[in-house]
């Protein structure tokens, strides 16, 4: 009753946040988020890209967007009512939107869509992600330098490949370091509940983790370090304002010079669908936070390793890695293909949970 | 600070809004009325509260504001289902929705700012106790206020005449109206005081809990706490007692994951509904004790004759 009335709500008031305005010379770029717009994480740093349009584009382009779209039979009405307002490409921003993106884009073959973050596509559906897991190595070498206790907490939202991806690529970079470094993970099922997070975190830092690292979506558990005098890793967007002691960097996602260059395609009639792009931190989608708060060869550690990944120097799943159960998955030298990352369904050696199924 | 105390004060702190909240509510429906908008005038606590405290630079000033704001929204359900006697699960409903919507709007420009807390109690001495001087003596002041409201709010239905009254209304309001007691009136000031208690447990959330403002920020909570109110058979010692386990369970469970018991995190997520649904299955098969502590004429719009 409960979920089924707050769905419902949320749908209404869905429904009513859409801004919309009409010209028929325009082209018309249109936005599906899960959260709302101002949530300081995950769907901000999208519609600060959408804003990175406007700027970019200026009056050749309208934007569009609906907020709060819950994942499931309702992101497909929504979706779809941006398809009928005429909207010549639609972006659905979240995971849990593959399928109904799918599902409208075969009634509306003439409109494009480029769903984030997951790996199905259509003759109009392209996919879009970014690989956050380069930020994640990265981070995962400074919370084994920085940790006093050696254990780092993670607050896990749920769990599909992107976010697992996440907690492996934060090991691999830890291990790099500190072989014997430990990190808890707990997951909190949810990608926007400041409450619940902060819970996370107060639990995480009770046990003795000194550094908070989360994939969910508010500043909530970057508040908590800040209280309690630990450190932390910004997730989304750069949440220094709510950590300037405790936050190290942030994982800032950068979409707006993607969008600028996928709508400018459609403009010019170049967009082509069943594509999928990943690019990472040298193609800028990917950004760090100034790193703060850390001694000098710290820093100079995050840097390098940063300079290292956008060169190509180092890829953050390179052999030999075990999979958690000791069974053998890459070969000394040996990356890890696209396709093995985006579907990862299991943890790499050392990391300390049960993967729930 | 030990462990255990430290598992404790988080608790209190994921609890007390619940509490708040759920008696308040617990109090308009022993009036008889369902005011299903506890989510909207919590959430609308939770931005003003927030907003008060920004612009006024006083944590103090927010707390009232939020209130304030709780109690002045609370007041557009009483006059659309006490006065002109709308149905009251709809009205309530909107309410809800209205207030997400109103709240993200008041809020955007405090998005990303960061909030002050209100500041906790501490006493040389007292507050350093082992084990238990945090928790007695160490906590903010909305803890405080949830405890006493709880109380107050017990003698008050169960020991004084005007508790016995509003009842009585929500039981029987043409009996009550018969004997020349002001119905609506009564009515009126219960959902005044529910829509302050929420107002005040969404100023919770934004200066203690979580010191930010972000929109949807309540994610729930007063949904919770209208569940709470039926689990407690509308006696406030039991909303208490249901607010800390829930409370308890949501904390535990994220505890246990932490320590690597290896249960499925989804089913221990989930831990906090299922303990409810229990107790409310339990609770319908007594049907005796049901029918003593419904309010009768709960959610039945009254109008007086004249």
């Amino acid at each position: 009753m409960k979920k089924m009335i707050i769905s419902l709500a949320v749908a209404l008031a869905a429904s009513t946040a859409a801004v919309s305005a009409q010209a028929a010379d325009k082209t018309k770029a249109c936005f599906v988020y899960i959260g709302p717009k101002t949530d300081g994480g995950w769907t901000q740093a999208h519609d600060v890209g959408r804003q990175y349009v406007e700027k970019e584009l200026g009056d050749k382009v309208e934007t569009q967007y609906v907020e709060n779209v819950p994942e499931g039979p309702d992101a497909a009405r929504a979706i779809e009512r941006l398809a009928r307002s005429g909207c010549s490409i639609v972006f659905t921003t979240s995971f849990g939107y593959m399928d109904p993106t799918l599902q409208v884009a075969k009634k509306f073959p003439k409109v494009k869509f480029e769903h984030a973050t997951g790996f199905k596509t259509a003759p109009n559906v392209t996919t879009y992600n970014s690989r956050f897991y380069e930020g994640r190595y990265i981070i995962g070498q400074i919370a084994a330098k920085m940790s006093k206790t050696g254990v780092a907490g993670y607050i896990a939202s749920v769990p599909i490949p992107e976010v697992v991806m996440g907690i492996n690529a934060f090991e691999q970079g830890a291990k790099s370091v500190n072989p014997n470094f430990k990190m808890k993970v707990v997951w909190v099922n949810t990608w926007h509940d400041a409450g619940k997070e902060a819970d996370a975190a107060k639990a995480l830092i009770d046990q003795g983790v000194d550094i908070l690292t989360q994939h969910t979506d508010s500043a909530a558990p970057m508040q908590i370090a800040e209280e309690r005098g630990i450190h932390a890793f910004g997730q989304a967007f750069d949440q220094i304002k709510a950590g300037p002691k405790a936050q190290l960097t942030a994982i800032m996602d950068t979409w707006g010079p993607y969008y600028v260059k996928r709508i400018k395609a459609v403009m010019d009639g170049t967009w082509k669908g069943g594509e999928s792009s990943w690019d990472g931190l040298k193609d800028g989608i990917l950004t760090m936070a100034p790193y703060t708060n850390m001694p000098d060869d710290v820093k100079k550690m995050a840097e390098d390793t940063e300079a290292k990944i956008k060169s190509g120097e180092l890829h953050p799943f390179t052999g030999p890695i075990n999979k958690q159960d000791g069974s053998a998955w890459l070969k000394a030298g040996e990356k890890a293909d696209d396709g093995t990352l985006l579907g990862m369904n299991f943890y790499v050696e050392g990391v300390d949970d049960k993967l729930p199924k | 600070m030990g462990i255990f105390e430290s598992i404790l004060l988080t608790i209190a702190t994921a609890a007390t809004p619940l509490l708040i909240a759920a008696i308040g509510e617990l109090v308009v429906e022993r009036s008889g009325v369902l005011n299903l908008g506890v989510e909207g005038m919590m959430v609308m606590g939770a931005v003003c509260g927030f907003a008060g405290a920004s612009l006024a630079g006083s944590p103090w000033i927010g707390l009232l504001a939020g209130v304030a704001a709780g109690a002045v929204f609370s007041q557009l359900f009483a006059v659309l289902t006490l006065s002109i006697a709308t149905n009251q699960v709809a009205t309530g409903l909107s309410l809800t929705l209205l207030g997400l919507g109103l709240s993200g709007m008041i809020g955007e420009p405090f998005v990303g700012e960061a909030g002050e807390k209100l500041p906790s109690l501490f006493i040389p001495g007292l507050s350093e106790l082992p084990l238990v001087g945090r928790l007695v003596f160490g906590q903010d002041p909305i803890f405080y206020l949830s405890v006493i409201l709880a109380l107050v709010t017990a003698w008050f239905l169960f020991r004084t005449r005007a508790g016995l009254t509003l009842r009585s209304i929500g039981d029987n309001p043409a009996s009550a109206h018969a004997l020349g007691i002001a119905v609506i009136r009564y009515r009126y000031l219960a959902v005044l005081f529910g829509g302050a208690c929420a107002g005040l447990a969404g100023a919770h959330l934004s200066l203690v809990y979580t010191p930010q403002w972000v929109e949807n920020m309540t994610a729930g909570r007063g949904w919770i706490a209208l569940a709470l109110v039926v689990f407690a058979s509308w006696r406030p010692a039991r909303v208490a007692a249901g607010a800390y386990l829930f409370g308890g369970v949501t904390i535990g469970q994220l505890h246990a994951q932490a320590l690597g018991f290896g249960i499925p995190s989804q089913l221990l997520s989930a831990l906090p509904y299922l303990a409810t649904v229990v107790v409310l299955v339990m609770m319908s098969r007594n049907k005796r004790l049901m029918m003593v502590n419904t309010p009768a004429s709960l959610g039945r719009p009254f109008v007086p004759e004249r």
